[in-house]
Protein backbone atom coordinates (compact mmCIF):
# COMPACT_ATOMS: atom_id res chain seq x y z
CA UNK A 1 0.00 0.00 0.00
CA UNK A 2 1.60 3.80 -0.93
CA UNK A 3 1.33 5.65 2.44
CA UNK A 4 1.87 9.11 1.75
CA UNK A 5 3.61 11.47 -0.95
CA UNK A 6 7.32 12.55 0.30
CA UNK A 7 8.96 14.21 -2.44
CA UNK A 8 7.97 16.25 -5.63
CA UNK A 9 10.20 17.72 -8.45
CA UNK A 10 10.27 20.99 -9.57
CA UNK A 11 12.50 22.19 -12.72
CA UNK A 12 14.82 25.50 -11.27
CA UNK A 13 16.83 27.08 -13.55
CA UNK A 14 18.99 28.08 -11.02
CA UNK A 15 19.66 26.01 -7.74
CA UNK A 16 21.10 28.77 -5.70
CA UNK A 17 18.83 31.49 -7.01
CA UNK A 18 16.14 28.67 -5.86
CA UNK A 19 17.34 28.64 -2.78
CA UNK A 20 17.03 32.40 -2.06
CA UNK A 21 13.52 32.39 -3.49
CA UNK A 22 12.15 28.92 -1.52
CA UNK A 23 14.61 29.42 1.64
CA UNK A 24 15.16 33.13 2.19
CA UNK A 25 11.43 34.41 0.97
CA UNK A 26 9.05 31.37 1.42
CA UNK A 27 10.33 30.43 4.64
CA UNK A 28 11.09 26.96 3.91
CA UNK A 29 14.76 24.85 5.25
CA UNK A 30 17.05 23.43 3.36
CA UNK A 31 15.95 19.22 4.03
CA UNK A 32 19.47 18.05 2.05
CA UNK A 33 21.84 19.62 0.09
CA UNK A 34 23.99 17.21 -1.66
CA UNK A 35 26.79 17.24 -4.09
CA UNK A 36 26.53 13.83 -6.07
CA UNK A 37 29.48 15.33 -8.72
CA UNK A 38 27.28 14.74 -11.67
CA UNK A 39 24.05 16.75 -9.67
CA UNK A 40 23.54 18.96 -6.76
CA UNK A 41 20.84 17.02 -5.53
CA UNK A 42 18.28 19.88 -3.41
CA UNK A 43 15.59 19.44 -1.51
CA UNK A 44 13.75 21.94 0.88
CA UNK A 45 10.94 21.41 2.81
CA UNK A 46 8.30 23.61 5.16
CA UNK A 47 9.24 23.58 9.25
CA UNK A 48 6.53 22.43 10.13
CA UNK A 49 6.02 19.51 7.50
CA UNK A 50 9.88 18.38 7.89
CA UNK A 51 8.67 14.80 6.11
CA UNK A 52 7.60 16.20 2.78
CA UNK A 53 10.24 17.65 0.60
CA UNK A 54 10.37 19.46 -2.59
CA UNK A 55 13.66 18.39 -5.02
CA UNK A 56 14.91 21.77 -6.93
CA UNK A 57 16.42 19.96 -9.85
CA UNK A 58 18.51 21.99 -12.48
CA UNK A 59 17.69 20.60 -16.13
CA UNK A 60 20.42 19.46 -17.80
CA UNK A 61 22.86 16.57 -18.86
CA UNK A 62 23.53 14.15 -18.01
CA UNK A 63 19.94 13.37 -17.41
CA UNK A 64 18.66 15.16 -20.06
CA UNK A 65 20.53 15.87 -23.47
CA UNK A 66 21.35 19.75 -23.96
CA UNK A 67 18.53 20.45 -26.29
CA UNK A 68 15.77 19.09 -24.07
CA UNK A 69 17.50 20.94 -21.14
CA UNK A 70 17.06 24.02 -23.29
CA UNK A 71 13.24 22.90 -24.16
CA UNK A 72 12.50 22.27 -20.31
CA UNK A 73 14.40 25.92 -18.96
CA UNK A 74 12.22 27.26 -22.16
CA UNK A 75 8.97 25.84 -20.87
CA UNK A 76 9.59 26.76 -17.44
CA UNK A 77 10.36 30.43 -18.53
CA UNK A 78 6.81 30.40 -20.07
CA UNK A 79 5.13 29.25 -17.11
CA UNK A 80 4.21 26.19 -19.22
CA UNK A 81 6.27 23.65 -17.29
CA UNK A 82 3.34 21.87 -15.83
CA UNK A 83 5.28 21.92 -12.26
CA UNK A 84 4.32 24.69 -9.54
CA UNK A 85 3.41 24.42 -5.55
CA UNK A 86 0.21 25.63 -3.30
CA UNK A 87 1.12 26.09 0.05
CA UNK A 88 -1.78 25.96 3.08
CA UNK A 89 -1.02 29.77 5.33
CA UNK A 90 -2.80 30.43 8.06
CA UNK A 91 -3.01 34.02 7.06
CA UNK A 92 -2.83 34.98 3.36
CA UNK A 93 -2.53 38.49 3.70
CA UNK A 94 -0.72 38.84 6.48
CA UNK A 95 2.39 36.39 4.06
CA UNK A 96 1.20 38.64 1.10
CA UNK A 97 2.22 41.97 2.64
CA UNK A 98 5.69 40.13 4.21
CA UNK A 99 6.71 38.29 1.14
CA UNK A 100 5.82 42.27 -0.59
CA UNK A 101 8.54 43.55 1.21
CA UNK A 102 10.40 41.08 0.90
CA UNK A 103 10.40 42.41 -2.90
CA UNK A 104 7.87 39.26 -4.28
CA UNK A 105 5.71 39.95 -7.32
CA UNK A 106 2.85 38.67 -7.27
CA UNK A 107 0.10 37.86 -10.03
CA UNK A 108 -2.73 37.76 -8.59
CA UNK A 109 -3.60 39.85 -4.74
CA UNK A 110 -5.37 37.57 -1.87
CA UNK A 111 -8.55 37.51 -2.89
CA UNK A 112 -11.97 36.10 -1.22
CA UNK A 113 -12.63 32.78 -2.59
CA UNK A 114 -15.74 29.81 -1.43
CA UNK A 115 -12.81 27.53 -0.53
CA UNK A 116 -10.66 30.80 1.19
CA UNK A 117 -8.46 33.69 0.86
CA UNK A 118 -5.85 33.02 -2.04
CA UNK A 119 -2.82 34.48 -3.87
CA UNK A 120 -0.57 33.80 -6.39
CA UNK A 121 2.79 34.50 -7.51
CA UNK A 122 6.17 32.71 -9.55
CA UNK A 123 9.09 31.81 -9.03
CA UNK A 124 11.95 33.33 -10.55
CA UNK A 125 11.89 31.21 -13.29
CA UNK A 126 8.19 30.96 -14.17
CA UNK A 127 6.96 27.69 -11.71
CA UNK A 128 3.05 29.51 -10.64
CA UNK A 129 2.86 29.08 -6.81
CA UNK A 130 -0.06 29.67 -4.57
CA UNK A 131 -0.61 30.00 -0.68
CA UNK A 132 -4.33 29.84 0.42
CA UNK A 133 -5.81 30.37 3.93
CA UNK A 134 -9.12 27.96 4.29
CA UNK A 135 -12.03 28.77 5.62
CA UNK A 136 -12.91 28.90 8.92
CA UNK A 137 -15.36 26.48 8.51
CA UNK A 138 -16.19 24.20 6.23
CA UNK A 139 -15.89 24.69 2.42
CA UNK A 140 -19.39 25.34 1.52
CA UNK A 141 -19.78 25.81 -2.31
CA UNK A 142 -22.01 29.04 -3.42
CA UNK A 143 -25.27 28.57 -5.17
CA UNK A 144 -25.68 30.34 -8.59
CA UNK A 145 -25.92 33.89 -8.21
CA UNK A 146 -23.75 34.67 -5.64
CA UNK A 147 -20.15 33.25 -6.44
CA UNK A 148 -17.50 35.96 -6.06
CA UNK A 149 -16.76 37.68 -9.47
CA UNK A 150 -13.56 38.82 -9.05
CA UNK A 151 -10.45 37.17 -9.89
CA UNK B 1 16.07 16.40 9.57
CA UNK B 2 18.51 18.81 7.12
CA UNK B 3 21.79 16.52 6.13
CA UNK B 4 24.63 16.76 3.79
CA UNK B 5 26.12 13.81 2.15
CA UNK B 6 29.35 14.20 1.15
CA UNK B 7 30.57 15.46 -2.36
CA UNK B 8 31.22 12.26 -4.60
CA UNK B 9 33.21 14.34 -6.98
CA UNK B 10 36.42 13.56 -5.48
CA UNK B 11 35.67 9.16 -5.17
CA UNK B 12 33.74 8.94 -8.87
CA UNK B 13 34.32 10.05 -12.34
CA UNK B 14 32.60 12.80 -14.01
CA UNK B 15 31.98 12.97 -17.32
CA UNK B 16 33.71 16.56 -18.00
CA UNK B 17 29.73 16.86 -20.75
CA UNK B 18 28.13 16.68 -17.61
CA UNK B 19 29.74 19.47 -15.38
CA UNK B 20 30.02 21.46 -18.40
CA UNK B 21 26.67 21.53 -18.79
CA UNK B 22 26.07 22.16 -15.68
CA UNK B 23 27.61 25.24 -15.09
CA UNK B 24 26.13 26.68 -19.18
CA UNK B 25 22.92 25.96 -17.44
CA UNK B 26 23.71 28.43 -14.44
CA UNK B 27 25.00 30.98 -16.29
CA UNK B 28 22.33 30.53 -19.43
CA UNK B 29 19.05 30.49 -16.99
CA UNK B 30 17.92 34.08 -17.13
CA UNK B 31 15.76 33.65 -21.15
CA UNK B 32 13.93 36.93 -22.52
CA UNK B 33 10.94 33.97 -22.40
CA UNK B 34 10.66 35.00 -18.58
CA UNK B 35 9.96 39.14 -19.42
CA UNK B 36 7.02 37.93 -21.83
CA UNK B 37 5.95 35.94 -19.68
CA UNK B 38 5.82 38.52 -16.95
CA UNK B 39 4.27 40.82 -19.13
CA UNK B 40 1.15 38.67 -19.90
CA UNK B 41 0.91 37.96 -15.88
CA UNK B 42 0.71 41.73 -16.48
CA UNK B 43 -2.31 41.44 -18.40
CA UNK B 44 -3.95 38.55 -16.82
CA UNK B 45 -3.92 40.79 -13.15
CA UNK B 46 -4.80 44.23 -14.68
CA UNK B 47 -7.32 42.84 -18.11
CA UNK B 48 -10.02 45.42 -17.68
CA UNK B 49 -7.44 48.10 -18.32
CA UNK B 50 -6.82 49.37 -21.99
CA UNK B 51 -4.19 47.11 -23.58
CA UNK B 52 -1.10 49.56 -23.69
CA UNK B 53 1.29 47.94 -25.71
CA UNK B 54 4.61 50.73 -24.89
CA UNK B 55 3.67 49.68 -21.05
CA UNK B 56 3.37 46.33 -21.51
CA UNK B 57 7.25 46.23 -23.55
CA UNK B 58 8.53 48.29 -20.97
CA UNK B 59 7.76 45.52 -18.37
CA UNK B 60 9.88 43.79 -20.98
CA UNK B 61 12.36 45.61 -21.38
CA UNK B 62 11.67 45.85 -25.03
CA UNK B 63 10.50 47.89 -27.74
CA UNK B 64 7.05 47.88 -28.54
CA UNK B 65 7.46 46.85 -31.91
CA UNK B 66 9.58 43.88 -30.87
CA UNK B 67 7.32 42.91 -28.01
CA UNK B 68 4.07 41.76 -30.02
CA UNK B 69 6.38 40.27 -32.49
CA UNK B 70 8.12 38.30 -29.59
CA UNK B 71 4.83 37.38 -27.57
CA UNK B 72 3.37 36.06 -30.47
CA UNK B 73 6.24 33.29 -31.82
CA UNK B 74 6.61 32.53 -27.83
CA UNK B 75 2.80 31.56 -26.77
CA UNK B 76 1.21 31.67 -30.38
CA UNK B 77 -1.01 34.19 -30.47
CA UNK B 78 -0.81 38.24 -30.49
CA UNK B 79 -1.13 40.01 -26.82
CA UNK B 80 -4.37 41.27 -28.39
CA UNK B 81 -5.65 38.32 -28.81
CA UNK B 82 -4.48 37.14 -25.49
CA UNK B 83 -5.89 40.26 -23.65
CA UNK B 84 -9.58 39.14 -25.56
CA UNK B 85 -9.70 35.30 -24.52
CA UNK B 86 -9.00 36.99 -21.02
CA UNK B 87 -11.93 39.62 -21.45
CA UNK B 88 -14.06 37.23 -22.69
CA UNK B 89 -13.56 34.54 -19.70
CA UNK B 90 -14.31 37.11 -17.52
CA UNK B 91 -17.34 37.54 -19.22
CA UNK B 92 -18.50 34.06 -19.29
CA UNK B 93 -18.37 33.88 -15.32
CA UNK B 94 -20.01 36.81 -15.18
CA UNK B 95 -22.63 35.97 -17.61
CA UNK B 96 -23.37 32.49 -15.60
CA UNK B 97 -23.09 33.88 -12.35
CA UNK B 98 -24.93 36.80 -11.92
CA UNK B 99 -27.80 38.67 -13.66
CA UNK B 100 -25.87 41.76 -14.38
CA UNK B 101 -27.09 43.19 -17.74
CA UNK B 102 -24.59 42.80 -20.56
CA UNK B 103 -23.65 46.11 -21.13
CA UNK B 104 -22.15 46.19 -17.72
CA UNK B 105 -20.54 43.21 -17.96
CA UNK B 106 -19.05 44.53 -21.24
CA UNK B 107 -17.27 47.63 -19.36
CA UNK B 108 -16.44 45.78 -17.03
CA UNK B 109 -14.37 43.31 -18.28
CA UNK B 110 -12.81 46.03 -20.12
CA UNK B 111 -14.37 46.89 -23.96
CA UNK B 112 -15.64 50.37 -24.67
CA UNK B 113 -18.59 49.36 -26.88
CA UNK B 114 -21.19 46.93 -27.02
CA UNK B 115 -20.71 46.46 -30.33
CA UNK B 116 -17.18 45.09 -29.73
CA UNK B 117 -17.87 43.22 -27.24
CA UNK B 118 -21.02 41.08 -28.86
CA UNK B 119 -18.93 40.89 -31.61
CA UNK B 120 -15.66 39.63 -30.28
CA UNK B 121 -17.12 37.17 -27.88
CA UNK B 122 -19.41 35.55 -30.66
CA UNK B 123 -16.33 35.37 -32.69
CA UNK B 124 -14.39 33.57 -29.89
CA UNK B 125 -17.41 31.84 -28.06
CA UNK B 126 -19.65 30.83 -31.01
CA UNK B 127 -22.81 32.53 -29.83
CA UNK B 128 -24.18 35.70 -28.83
CA UNK B 129 -23.19 36.93 -24.98
CA UNK B 130 -27.57 36.69 -24.42
CA UNK B 131 -27.64 32.99 -25.90
CA UNK B 132 -24.99 32.22 -23.89
CA UNK B 133 -25.96 33.09 -20.20
CA UNK B 134 -29.47 31.60 -21.69
CA UNK B 135 -27.84 28.36 -21.19
CA UNK B 136 -26.40 28.30 -17.91
CA UNK B 137 -29.46 30.18 -16.65
CA UNK B 138 -31.92 27.96 -14.45
CA UNK B 139 -30.54 24.83 -15.69
CA UNK B 140 -28.69 24.56 -12.77
CA UNK B 141 -25.18 24.06 -14.12
CA UNK B 142 -22.27 25.74 -12.26
CA UNK B 143 -18.30 25.61 -12.43
CA UNK B 144 -16.97 25.44 -9.33
CA UNK B 145 -13.38 25.07 -9.42
CA UNK B 146 -10.54 27.10 -7.97
CA UNK B 147 -9.76 30.50 -9.85
CA UNK B 148 -6.39 29.15 -10.74
CA UNK B 149 -8.15 26.68 -12.96
CA UNK B 150 -10.80 28.63 -14.14
CA UNK B 151 -8.48 31.34 -15.43
CA UNK B 152 -6.52 28.74 -17.44
CA UNK B 153 -8.63 26.09 -18.32
CA UNK B 154 -12.13 28.13 -18.62
CA UNK B 155 -10.57 30.47 -20.88
CA UNK B 156 -12.11 29.83 -24.58
CA UNK B 157 -9.87 28.10 -27.19
CA UNK B 158 -8.23 30.78 -29.53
Amino acid sequence: MLKRISHSFIHVLDQDAALDFYVGKLGMVVHTDADLGVMRFLTVNLPEQPDVELVLMLPGPPAYDDATAAQIRELVAKGAAGGGVIFETDDCRATYERLLTAGVEFTQEPTERFYGTDCALRDPFGNPIRFTQPPDGPVVVPPVGELETQR
Amino acid sequence: MAHTVPSWTDERAVSRRAVVGLRECRVRWRSATAAWLRARDAMDRAFAQPLQVPALARVAHVSPAHFSRQFRSTFGETPHRYLQRRRVERAMELLRETDRPVTEICFDVGFNSLGTFSRTFGAIVGEPPTAYRARFTGNGVALRIPACGAMAWLRPAG
